[in-house]
């Protein structure tokens, strides 16, 4: 994971900073595989895995990023992962296969390199104006001051038409389609007061506002790179997130399996899902019999039996036993469809917010023009002179420019999604910190989510020791999740198996051995004689004797209990719903202590219970992982969704959490109410500022110097501000 | 104040020295993985020859 605290750096010699010991060298050009190296830590760990994969027949080259910590690896086309993680291993490093074709975007993560070119372009114009300004202000006068206007000129002029062009973009953009943004008094306060200022040098006057319009240039433009660098990267994270998911199926031609990758896969395709696999596609059973696993799709925590016939649904695991499927649809087209319903709730959910940054440019836009008009038309009518008065107006637009505005959001949602990513949360959304300090009511989905997903067995005491030593003997042949945490429980209770022969697995039953002379099964209900209750159980029979369930109950996730109890006590209702059968539900309610449950809801349910909520003027954080949960993720206010949940919600929540802890859930909220208050601060710091130079400006008293002063000082400010928030 | 004409440029240069520098090293990728450049200096690996 690229979850890591910055460890200090090694300076062991200061002088070999100075000279790089390795030539610049970009990563193997045609990288076919990338692997994630989550333990790497230090210089001999790149040493050691490069040296070991270099190493390896068929590895062409191999390069290690740390900051990432990931291997790309240039190789024969006859090499794939699987045969380079044992080396891995074998040198002791995890690793995990990515999907290099995921990762694509990040490696040419072009827009933030522009945005940083601009930013020293803005940065090396400013510093020499500046130095410029500074001879002008102390008293240059005459014809060194017009030389030095007009150097000013020479170097802001293609300076500043190259590094504000992402501010030109976004004001034409919002013009375009007739409304205000903070851009447009951005580009209208930068444009006048170039061509006052060229004005003003073409007469040899006395006031240029070259460097204040450079130096707003880059204030403004360090805002956007922060801002840009904090999403990308919560986005290279969510990137790698998907990427550990390698698509890949086993699809079968003439009874010869090949391994392909799932975006290869065509409707009509006969394809070969393994016992622990996922479900490439949409598709109905045609051979096999086994047991599936739904809960990622609808929360009910019962295995489903699959015989040939049975329609089964991409991102459903196979339990038992192989099973062919032969394709429906592929690829795009199961998820599509709901990704598209989806979408559309989204929208109306998402787009009815509005930004504190928004929020503020609002109010700001208009009335900075109005002031910057009302000024220019009042010193025209008193005093008659058009460069005076334009002088002026320039002069307030200057002065009232965002600057601290632009930087007040940013600034302190790189800090506060810093250090929530050090407690292993990940903010992807831009506005999600201010949408999760206003939340009121948090709505959790069971499965998955505040449990584990992995079975509990619930009544072992109940069991004599002869029973349970049979129930071992026969779940030790399984791999089925039920089997190995009965074989589990059993094991740390001192239950030695017992010897019983010809056990045998059948796949999507249960298992079958001979005991003693009596026939011993250990499997669903149906299988031994006994009637499924609402319980995940599974059934012993020894001989002709009655069937007696194990009874299982999903594990709690760590931290789950903590999280909620937190929540309460912040004065936040928590609610539980899920798709799982009421009784699962109502235990685990009790529980963690929730008042408000509902059970068997449909995805639909849940999306309409978070509208109905938020008709009623609540504010709903939505904590789930299924399929099931993508509408109600994506209607709620803002969402988030452990990292172990579907592609789907994962893309559909505003935050995810890497860890398999909950516990940080409660102090995000902390977090965000903290910033979002960081944030009105700054803005007010930003007003106070204005209140007292605008005047001075109005006045006529403003000089550029003044208009630099008060620009670095609200910066410099409000960066401070936001930075106490670490 | 003849000299402003001789250092005017000088102090320009120096500074677009700097700026072109700096594009330079965003061009080659060289900010791609600050953490492992900064470690990789302190290899002696190929200290007596460079990496073929």
């Amino acid at each position: 994971m690229t979850a890591q605290a910055r460890p200090p750096t090694a300076a062991a010699c200061p002088g070999c900073l100075a000279a790089p010991a390795e030539a610049v060298r970009e990563g193997p050009k045609d990288a076919r595989i990338a692997l994630s190296l989550p333990t790497i830590h230090c210089q001999a760990c790149i040493s050691a895995v490069e040296r070991g994969l270099n190493a390896h027949p068929g590895v062409k080259d191999a390069r290690v990023n740390l900051t990432l910590k990931r291997a790309m690896i240039d190789a024969d086309a006859g090499l794939s992962a699987d045969d380079l993680i044992p080396v891995l291993a074998g040198l002791g490093y995890e690793a995990h296969e990515l999907d290099p074709g995921a990762l694509s975007a990040t490696q040419s993560d072009k827009a933030g390199r522009d945005l940083l070119i601009r930013l020293a372009v803005a940065g090396f114009a400013s510093m020499n104006v500046m130095l410029l300004s500074v001879s002008v202000w102390s008293g240059a006068t005459d014809a060194t001051r017009d030389l030095f206007h007009w150097i000013s000129a020479v170097i802001t002029l293609p300076a500043i038409a190259y590094s504000a062009q992402p501010f030109f973009r976004n004001a034409w953009e919002a013009l375009s389609v007739r409304r205000l943004n903070m851009d447009v008094p951005i580009v209208l306060a930068i444009v006048l007061a170039l061509a006052t200022s060229l004005w003003e040098t073409t007469l040899s006057g006395e006031h240029a506002y070259f460097d204040a319009a450079l130096a707003l240039t880059f204030f403004l433009l360090a805002g956007r790179y922060l801002d840009y660098r904090t999403r990308a990267i919560a986005r290279s994270a969510a990137q790698e997130l998907a990427a550990l998911e390698v698509p890949r199926a086993v699809r079968v031609i003439d009874g010869v399996e090949q391994e392909v990758a799932v975006a290869d896969l065509a409707v009509g395709d006969l394809v070969l899902v393994r016992p622990g696999g996922r479900m490439p596609a949409d598709g109905a059973v045609v051979d096999g019999r086994s047991e599936l696993d739904r809960s990622l799709l609808t929360g009910e925590t019962l295995p489903v039996f699959a015989e040939p016939g049975l329609a089964v649904s991409a991102g459903e695991v196979n339990l038992t036993g192989p099973l062919t499927i032969r394709a429906s649809a592929v690829g795009e087209d199961t998820s599509l469809h709901r990704m598209a319903d989806l979408l559309a709730i989204a929208e109306s959910g998402r787009s009815r917010y509005t930004s504190l940054a928004d929020a503020a440019a609002k109010l700001y836009a208009p009335g900075v023009h109005i002031l910057a008009g009302l000024s220019f038309v009042g010193w025209y009518l008193w005093s008659g002179d058009l460069r005076v008065a334009l002088n002026i107006a320039a002069a307030v637009l200057i002065i009232t420019c965002p600057c601290a505005l632009g930087l007040a959001v940013p600034a302190v949602t790189t800090a506060a999604s810093g250090r929530l990513f050090k407690k292993g949360m990940l903010i992807k959304h831009a506005t999600a910190l201010e949408r999760l300090a206003q939340i009121d009511t948090v709505m959790f989905d069971k499965t998955g989510t505040l449990t584990a997903g992995t079975p509990e067995l619930t009544n072992l005491g109940e069991f004599s020791r002869r029973e349970l030593e049979i129930a071992l003997a026969l779940a030790g042949a399984s791999a089925h999740p039920l089997s190995v945490s009965l074989a589990g429980a059993g094991q740390e209770a001192g239950i030695i198996p017992a010897e019983v022969q010809d056990v045998t697995e059948v796949p999507g039953y249960g298992i079958e051995g001979n005991w003693h002379g009596q026939a011993v099964r250990l499997g669903r209900a149906g299988w031994v004689g006994a009637d499924q209750g609402e319980q995940t159980a599974v059934w012993l029979s020894v001989g002709a004797s009655v069937p007696r369930a194990f009874l299982f109950t999903d594990a709690l996730r760590p931290g789950a209990a903590d999280a909620v109890r937190a929540l309460q006590e912040a004065g936040k209702d928590v609610l539980l719903i899920s798709g799982d059968a009421t009784g699962a539900v109502r235990r685990l309610a009790e529980t963690l202590h929730i008042g408000t449950w509902e059970a068997e809801a449909l995805p639909e349910d849940k999306a309409a219970r978070i509208a109905a909520l938020g008709k009623a003027g609540h504010k709903v954080l939505m904590v789930g992982d299924g399929l099931n949960d993508t509408a109600a993720l994506a209607a709620a206010d803002v969402s988030i969704s452990p990292a172990s949940a579907l592609d789907a919600a994962r893309v559909a929540s505003d935050i995810v959490l890497l860890g398999r802890d909950l516990a940080p859930i409660a102090e995000a909220c902390e977090v965000a109410e903290k910033a979002t208050k960081r944030i009105r601060e700054n803005f007010r710091i930003a007003t106070v500022y204005n209140v007292i130079a605008v005047p001075l400006a109005v006045a006529g008293l403003a000089t550029p110097l003044i208009a630099a002063l008060a620009m670095s000082a609200s910066s410099i400010t409000v960066s401070l501000n936001a930075l106490r928030l670490r | 104040m003849t000299i402003l004409t001789y250092l005017i440029p000088i102090s320009l240069t120096l500074g677009a020295i700097g700026l072109v520098g700096f594009v330079y090293t965003v061009r080659s990728n060289q900010y791609d993985d600050p953490e492992g450049d900064s470690r990789r200096i302190l290899s002696d690996e190929w200290d007596d020859h460079p990496k073929p």
